[in-house]
């Protein structure tokens, strides 16, 4: 995966860039908003990375800029501002998800591993499958190896969403956002109770786990 | 403190009450003189009207006896006292009759009305001259002049006459109304000056108790307030505001300072930990194993650190007030219900029950469902963390009611609770009780869902549930007739 950084702080820059590189993408990096914006425009990357404040040029002025050129590339912006409203501002600029700072390393590579992938456009499939689940979104039926499977409605939601980021670690925070719809950072292990509830239904009769844990980040649905 | 008079001149009050003062002396006075011109003009149609009825007596007269008789009437009439003037001269001066003895003499020359008043001397009081016995002269210096108006008639003989009457009264009117108008500007300007004294010099003092307020207030102390007096004017609602003002500032950096000094005190123990166990890795680097677990515990509490951070930043943007500005009219029930269906599972896990009663009506309330539910999720959090009761499995109950204009959504517990003396202690941030110590937490739950209420014009109120601890989150509920009201921003 090629992505674009454009980050002013050099340390932070260098660091994800390192960062990135460790984990297999290539990361290029832009100081100041103008020439993140030229870079960007190429269309040459599969992830954009912008902090939200940036000399030159204000990074959701950025994004929105980009828009308007057309060009669709995912978007995932810093922030040290994490308020409500400044995420609804982020997403609203064109965003695709916005991370506030502090973070944690694994936290960006994650959102940042699912964004690349959301580049083919609206999902149309209606029968997912995952080694041998699968997952049927009309008739919202699950079945592994033949044998359906009955969850509720919020599990159903939570297959779903891991379902379509299969092979990719999602992260805590992640399933709240898409699944519950809250960008709290919850501080007991709700989501992990959730998940080994769900774990229970979908593995316990099968030989083979297919819900992984993935140590100190998240989770990883994998056939 | 003295007030001085060139800071009183420069003030406002004073330059406005001068200009006052000014405009209004002036209005008096144009309209006095134009009531006493028209005084006087009304006095002298009113002696012409006289002196016509006079004339026409005497014409009357002259028409039935001739001269003779004529100047015989007058002759009389000149003996009688009043205010008539008579004279009858002949083209040199000589005086035939009357009773005046020098005026200009130019005035019977022309016949007809006096143009305008004129000076003239009486031949003494009910005298009349006789004829041949004077000729009339000009006025001299030091004659006892009086004033009057009159007919001229030219008689067939060469001879003049005049028929006047004496103004004395009509002027001596004009002179007391004019006296009367001097005095009454007198006094007005003097009441004027008092009064332009005294106001000028209160309100020049009330601002100079103010000036003196705020120096101390920019010299640093923010516990100065402006003076309130009971006038309830201008000038108190004004000083309220601004001591409103001040109170909001204070708690502010109350605020700052708190979360000045409760991060130097609380995340210097974390840090210290992190420091002193990156040190310890570096020292025994030759056991891999326990680098790595050394390494872990240091995300895990460099990320506790980072959620400690957020919190408190979210908290201080709360209680600033103007963080947020994206509130849409939600529904509490359905915020009750995701919360309870989030949290439900982790209660079951730690061996106690989480239920939720909030009925299928819809609770509208102006809020930020974001920060709602965190608040919510905060309580069922505190709940689950420190509500468990020693012997029995925790039950937590979420309801939610109307009372009285607002929504009210409780978060019950069967544990310990928290002694009444505590419970105000508890929403300050970093506080938490020494029982509470040993288990994970940040002390910031509490202070998040207080800044959430009170950012939404609500509260947080902590309850005793007799046994356990009952926290409630009220907010005002949704005006009727505004259900279907979208965002506010």
């Amino acid at each position: 995966m090629k992505l674009l950084i454009i980050e002013d702080d050099r340390e932070s820059a260098d660091y994800l860039e390192k960062a990135f590189s460790e984990a297999g993408h290539t990361a290029h990096v832009a100081r100041d908003g103008e020439s993140g914006f030229a870079l960007a425009e190429t269309g040459d990357y599969d992830v954009l990375v912008v902090d939200r404040m940036l000399p030159r040029r204000d990074g959701l002025s950025v994004v929105s800029g980009l828009r308007a050129k057309g060009i669709h590339t995912p978007v995932l912006i810093l922030s040290a501002l994490g308020e409500v409203d400044d995420r609804v501002t982020g997403l609203r600029a064109g965003g695709d998800d916005y991370l506030t700072k502090p973070y944690a390393f694994s936290e960006l590579l994650a959102r940042v591993e699912v964004l690349s992938r959301r580049k083919g456009g609206p999902e149309v499939e209606t029968m997912l499958r995952v080694g041998d689940l699968e997952l049927d979104r009309l008739s919202h039926t699950v079945k592994r190896a033949g044998q359906t499977i009955l969850l509720q409605p919020r599990e159903y939601k939570l297959l779903d969403y891991l379902v379509r980021h299969a092979g990719q670690v999602v992260t805590r925070t992640m399933l709240l956002e898409n699944v519950w719809e809250y960008h709290f950072d919850p501080q007991t292990n709700v989501i992990d109770v959730h998940i080994s509830r769900l774990r229970s239904k979908i593995e316990r009769d099968f030989d083979t786990p297919i819900l992984h844990t993935v140590r100190g980040v998240g989770y990883m649905l994998k056939g | 403190m003295a007030v001085q008079l060139p800071a009183m001149m420069r003030s406002t009050a004073t330059r406005l009450s001068a200009l006052f003062v000014l405009l209004f002396m002036a209005c008096a006075l144009v309209l006095v003189f134009y009531m006493t011109a028209l005084s006087a003009r009304m006095m002298a149609s009113q002696t012409r009207a006289t002196i016509d009825e006079e004339v026409a007596e005497l014409a009357a007269v002259y028409r039935h006896g001739g001269l003779p008789r004529l100047i015989r009437t007058l002759d009389r009439r000149s003996r009688q006292p009043g205010a008539y003037l008579y004279l009858v001269a002949a083209r040199d001066g000589r005086i035939l009759t009357g009773n005046v003895e020098a005026l200009d003499p130019d005035l019977l020359d022309r016949e007809g009305w006096t143009e305008k008043p004129f000076a003239y001397l009486r031949h003494g009081d009910s005298q009349a001259i006789r004829s041949g016995e004077l000729n009339l002269r000009a006025l001299l210096e030091g004659d006892d002049a009086h004033h009057a108006m009159a007919q001229v008639f030219m008689l067939p003989n060469g001879m003049a006459m005049l028929v006047g009457r004496d103004l004395g009264e009509p002027e001596r009117l004009r002179d007391i109304t004019r006296q009367a108008i001097v005095m009454a500007l007198g006094i007005m300007g003097l009441g004027s000056l008092l009064i332009w004294y005294l106001v000028g010099r209160r309100g020049l003092m009330r601002v100079e108790k103010v000036s003196v307020a705020t120096d101390r207030i920019m010299a640093g102390d923010l516990s100065q307030r402006l003076p309130v007096t009971s006038a309830g004017d201008e000038f108190d609602q004004l000083s309220n505001g601004i001591n409103i003002m001040l109170g909001r500032i204070g708690e502010l950096n109350e605020g700052l300072k708190n979360v000045a000094d409760n991060i130097a005190h609380d995340l210097k123990t974390p840090l210290t930990r992190i420091r002193n166990r990156a040190e310890a890795a570096l020292a025994n680097h030759d056991d891999p194993e326990a680098t790595r677990i050394a390494l872990e515990q240091t995300i895990a509490e460099s990320d506790q650190l980072i959620r400690t951070f957020a919190a408190i930043l979210r908290i201080s943007r709360l209680e600033a007030g103007n963080a947020i500005d994206d509130r849409t009219t939600v529904n509490l029930t359905e915020i009750a219900a995701d919360v309870c269906e989030l949290y439900e599972p982790a209660a079951e896990e730690a061996g106690g029950t989480l239920t939720c009663e909030v009925g299928a009506e819809p609770v509208m309330v102006c809020a930020n469902r974001e920060l709602v539910g965190q608040a919510l999720a905060n309580l069922v959090e505190n709940a689950l963390r420190h509500g468990t009761p020693e012997r029995e499995p925790i039950a937590i109950g979420i309801t939610l009611r109307k009372n009285d204009g607002q929504a009210v959504l409780t978060v019950a517990d069967n544990g310990p609770g928290i002694p009444p003396a505590e419970r105000g202690r508890v929403t300050e941030r970093f506080v938490r009780l020494e029982e509470s110590r040993s288990r994970p937490g940040s002390g910031l739950g509490l202070s998040l869902v207080k800044a959430v209420a009170q950012f939404h014009q609500g509260r947080l109120v902590l309850d005793d549930n007799a046994p356990g601890l009952a926290a409630r989150l009220c907010l005002p509920l949704q005006p009727e007739g505004k259900k279907s009201a979208g965002k506010s921003a």
